[in-house]
């Protein structure tokens, strides 16, 4: 295997440099120390004088905003886009947030006039393209859900299951019932609890069984009149499977509920196995994760949601229909038919149309027939890093097979003195992307792999290498590799607690220096 | 397949590794009788030139707002976005990260967040800013319910004149929450409405300036009303160019200001992904939803930035959270801040002058126009017109002489026959004498048939 070494004695007597830079690494200031008020880096004509409508309520006190030219802006933002790491750095393996090579085309797409240039409210004669494109997206994902219905608006994951679990209120509150109670298993992402409160909903714990999966004698003791709902993840946050999905399913449609599904790991199973099939009534799908659109540091996302029959008539405006009369556009709820009951609206205008054209295109790429074959090789690839690690690293559920992302946890670290975390930053020594750690909360200090069907067999070799040549270390008693990690990264360990016992979240101009004694 | 790099020999390799015969082996979780025996009835895979052409043709089939003389507003602005701007979020560190919750290796993405927040911050007269909600309209209902949380109350007040898409998203939200709102009748000719509605019960008002039909609020008074029944104040601001010309809700009284901060650095695509502005005042910032970067130390001593106060957040709070939201719009926050530290307050203040100017050199053309008149005295660069007849029928027209010219009233809010003559109309720095001529011309021609 050839794998680049490091002569760990001449970078510890490095010496500390007089910038505090290190070759690439350049320390930035904020533009609020290095830019002017009065400097810009746009250049625009003054208008000719003329009289203001302000009607009295011009700005009157500056405002503070510095200014760079274009020079000193580019430089800036290239100096910080060095300091993070991304997808084409190398492998990120974040479990659950399927971080997949995000193809250049794509972005190319987006950027087409006749869809980055066109404003969601002119005529709608004008963007007849749009709408063809929100109507093919849908078509997409309704096929590859087996499900009726797509609510298209959701502007992120979470912004979907909103959409999704407001649907099931407008279902249940149609059929005159009002429920209180969603279930909620503990290995579930935190915006699933968060969701079913936000709308009022008491959420009810569903305990995992010692496989790491929901048993539905379980799910069927708390089933009741007063449940609404069920949110589970399939599969689940473990990297499972939810063998008994289908019982759990039937179980929740005998007592009258609604099983919404978080698609959160849909990439494991696209083109494989399609959700309606499996009693699904709504499930959202993060367009940022199984569709590779770039989740650029933190969103934009997306978050379409995939609606069952009985679900479907209550979808939030505005929505494209395309049927044998053509694709048209429904922006509000009133005259829209006996066949439609629209719950409402759930953001300005018609989601986040950029990312479906991104959607779009990877879909286009890849083909129902890459799709699938992009879901056997995101489990293949888990399951090889599971069977390269499992001998060094605990399995919480024993060696069987995982789907896309693989769960281990922190007892093989036991008596170390080292702990997931600091495991994870030694690996940022390495060139990596640490793993999700601490999630799901069902494992002790949780360690939850997802390679995705973007790494080579070759970058995966190397990648578990490394983590073997790591655990090796971890359990030679190698402490001090992992606690003072990270040690070549662009900061070293930052002080949480002190951030958020003072908070400073925005710079303040300093106050003058004090004149000398 | 381009974007998949294992071959079928390394596919047997890795399976004999694993030690199973065949990949849906794997799959012996999944219910025999589910697992699909072949792909779903979709086409097969294709390469980029295939690719290019199909959604090429469906791009063709849109009139691109550069392409013709422009007017259309209503909470998403067609302006010019420098060529660095775009350039710079593609850089792959940028596009193609996470959240950064690994702070050493993101520094990158917290340091540009920690100085979006504190520009926000400046622009709305605020004290924090959070690093972006999903658009402005999401922001506005999430304040509405941060409200909620600060007063013990229930109830918002909405002002007549707030975009009704964001009404009908803070609508949606509590009917579904069970909490009540008032919302007022549309004013086309403006004025105060919320002072009055003010009551005991109430939580907020939510009052837009400039609001949809252009008109410019003084918000001091509303706030001393709110504040003295106990109620907060947000304002909503749809166009974040506005904020270099006009007095900020902040020095007016608002307790939270949202916005739409697509003007800066986004382009319109079709209405998204923007990027949602909130700010508020240090005192309510642990009840704010989304996430804030804050700086710190790290091991070293050495400035750094990490995402803070997260025991507000989902994934540490689960159902006691302030908010649902985890992604948000990092990228176009990025956008939204490169652009606005080219501008600078030199920058910023003259294109908000620019916009400004047009718009004003468009209300004398279209006031000149044989049946039209402005409803506006005061705006920013948005107004509001009432032509002779129905308004969708001449946007329409105007469309047909290759003129967008702004938005009929009651598309967004139907049912009202009181705005079925009227037109929101925007001017920005891209459009030219030319445009505005063309536009008036064309209206007149319309009209005179």
């Amino acid at each position: 295997m050839n794998r680049p070494t490091t002569n760990e004695r001449a970078t510890a007597a490095a010496a500390e440099t007089f910038t505090g830079n290190r070759a690439l690494d350049i320390e930035e200031a904020l533009i609020f120390e290095i830019g002017r008020t009065e400097v810009t880096g746009v250049d625009l004509d003054e208008p000719a004088a003329f009289a203001p409508r302000l009607g009295g309520l011009a700005r009157n006190a500056p405002i503070g905003l510095p200014g760079l030219s274009e020079p000193e802006a580019v430089r800036h933002y290239v100096r910080l886009s060095h300091k993070n790491y991304g997808i084409d750095s190398g492998m990120f393996p974040l479990g659950s947030c399927t971080m997949k090579h995000n193809p250049r085309l794509n972005e190319k797409m987006a950027r087409l006039p006749g869809f980055a240039d066109i404003h969601p409210l002119q005529p709608l004669s004008t963007v007849a393209g749009a709408l063809k494109l929100i109507a093919e997206l849908a078509r997409w994902l309704r096929e590859l859900t087996g499900m009726p219905a797509i609510a298209m608006t959701p502007k992120a994951g979470a912004h979907g299951e909103l959409a999704g679990m407001m649907a099931i209120k407008a279902a249940l509150a149609a059929r005159g019932e009002r429920r209180s109670v969603v279930l909620v298993p503990e290995s579930a992402h935190g915006t699933n609890p968060a969701t079913a409160a936000l709308l009022g909903y008491r959420v009810a714990a569903v305990p995992a069984r010692a496989d790491g999966s929901v048993d539905p004698a379980e799910v069927e003791k708390q089933l009741s009149a007063d449940v609404a709902a069920i949110m589970l993840t399939n599969p689940n946050t473990c990297g499972l499977f939810e063998r008994d999905v289908v019982a759990i399913a039937e179980a929740v449609h005998r007592a009258g509920a609604l099983f919404y599904a978080d698609g959160a790991n849909f990439n494991a199973i696209v083109g494989k196995v399609r959700p309606g099939d499996l009693g699904v009534d709504a499930m959202h799908i993060n367009l940022h994760k199984t569709f590779s659109t770039p989740h650029g540091g933190g969103g934009p996302g997306a978050g379409p949601v995939a609606l069952s029959a009985a679900l479907a008539p209550f979808m939030p405006v505005p929505f494209v229909i395309a049927d044998a009369e053509g694709v048209r556009l429904v922006e509000h709820a009133a005259g829209v038919g006996a066949h439609a009951r629209p719950f409402g609206r759930l953001s300005a205008y018609h989601g986040q149309f950029g990312t479906f054209v991104r959607a779009l295109s990877y879909m286009l790429a890849h083909g129902a027939d890459g799709m699938r074959q992009a879901s056997e090789d995101a489990v293949l690839n888990a399951n090889y890093v599971r069977a390269g690690l499992q001998d060094l690293m605990s399995l919480p559920f024993g060696e069987r097979a995982c789907m896309h992302e693989v769960l281990f946890d922190d007892r093989w670290l036991d008596g170390s003195g080292i702990s997931t975390l600091d495991f994870a930053k030694a690996m940022i020594d390495e060139g990596y992307h640490p793993m999700t750690v601490y999630f799901p909360l069902v494992v002790h200090g949780a360690m939850l792999i997802e390679p995705t069907e973007s790494e080579s067999k070759a970058s995966l070799d190397l990648f578990v290498a490394t983590l073997r040549d790591l655990a090796m270390a971890a359990l030679d008693g190698d402490k001090a590799r992992f606690l003072a990690a990270p040690r070549r990264a662009p900061r070293r360990r930052l002080d949480e607690t002190r951030a958020a016992r003072t908070p400073v979240l925005r710079w303040h101009k300093p106050a003058p220096p004090q004149a000398a004694e | 397949m381009r974007y998949l790099p294992l071959t079928d020999e390394d596919r047997a390799a890795m399976l004999a590794k694993i030690g199973v015969g065949a990949i849906d082996d794997l799959f012996a979780d999944v219910p025999a009788d589910k697992l699909l025996a072949a792909p779903p009835a979709l086409p097969h895979h294709a390469g980029e030139l295939a690719v290019e052409r199909l959604l090429g043709r469906m791009a063709g089939r849109n009139v691109a707002a550069g392409a013709v003389p422009f007017f259309v507003g209503c909470g998403a602005y067609k302006h010019h976005v420098p060529a660095s701007v775009d350039h710079l979020i593609q850089r792959s560190e940028f596009l193609t990260s996470y959240t950064p919750y690994q702070p050493e290796i993101a520094q990158g993405t917290l340091h540009y967040l920690f100085e979006f927040q504190t520009q926000v911050a400046m622009l709305t007269g605020m004290e924090v800013a959070n690093a972006s909600m999903y658009d402005g309209s999401t922001a506005a209902a999430e304040a509405v319910l941060m409200a909620h949380r600060l007063t013990r109350r229930r109830k918002a007040v909405v002002a007549g004149n707030l975009h009704p898409h964001y009404r009908g998203v803070i609508e949606t939200i509590s009917a579904m929450a069970g909490d009540a709102v008032l919302a007022l009748p549309p004013r086309p000719a403006g004025g105060d409405d919320v002072a009055a509605a003010i009551d005991a019960d109430t939580s907020c008002v939510v009052v837009q300036t400039p609001d949809v039909f252009g008109h410019l609020h003084d918000l001091a008074p509303i706030a001393a009303k709110a504040h003295a029944a106990g109620a907060l104040l947000i304002a909503v601001v749809t166009e974040a160019v506005s904020l270099g010309l006009l007095t900020p809700p902040g020095d007016m009284g608002a307790d939270i200001v949202v916005a739409e901060g697509q003007s800066l650095g986004n382009a319109l695509a079709f209405g998204g992904p923007y990027v949602g502005l909130f700010a508020s005042r240090q005192k309510f910032v642990r009840q704010m939803p989304g996430r804030l970067a804050g700086e710190t130390v790290d091991a070293d001593g050495r400035r750094g930035f990490v995402l803070t106060l997260s025991t507000r957040e989902q994934h540490i709070r689960r159902e006691k959270a302030t908010s649902n939201i985890c992604t948000n719009s990092g990228l176009c926050a990025l956008a939204f801040t490169i652009h606005l530290t080219l501008l600078g307050e030199a920058g910023l203040t003259r294109l908000a002058r620019i916009n400004h100017a047009n718009a004003v050199k468009l209300a004398a053309l279209l006031a000149d126009v044989p049946g039209v008149s402005v409803l506006n005295d005061a705006f920013f660069n948005e107004f509001t017109i009432r032509v002779p007849g129905n308004a969708a029928d001449v946007i329409e027209r105007l469309a047909g002489r290759g003129v967008l010219g702004g938005v009929p009233a009651a598309r967004l809010d139907p049912g009202r026959p009181e705005l079925a003559d009227l037109v929101i109309v925007a001017s920005t720095e891209v459009n030219t004498d030319e445009d505005r001529a063309a536009y008036a011309q064309a209206l007149a021609g319309v009209l005179a048939r």
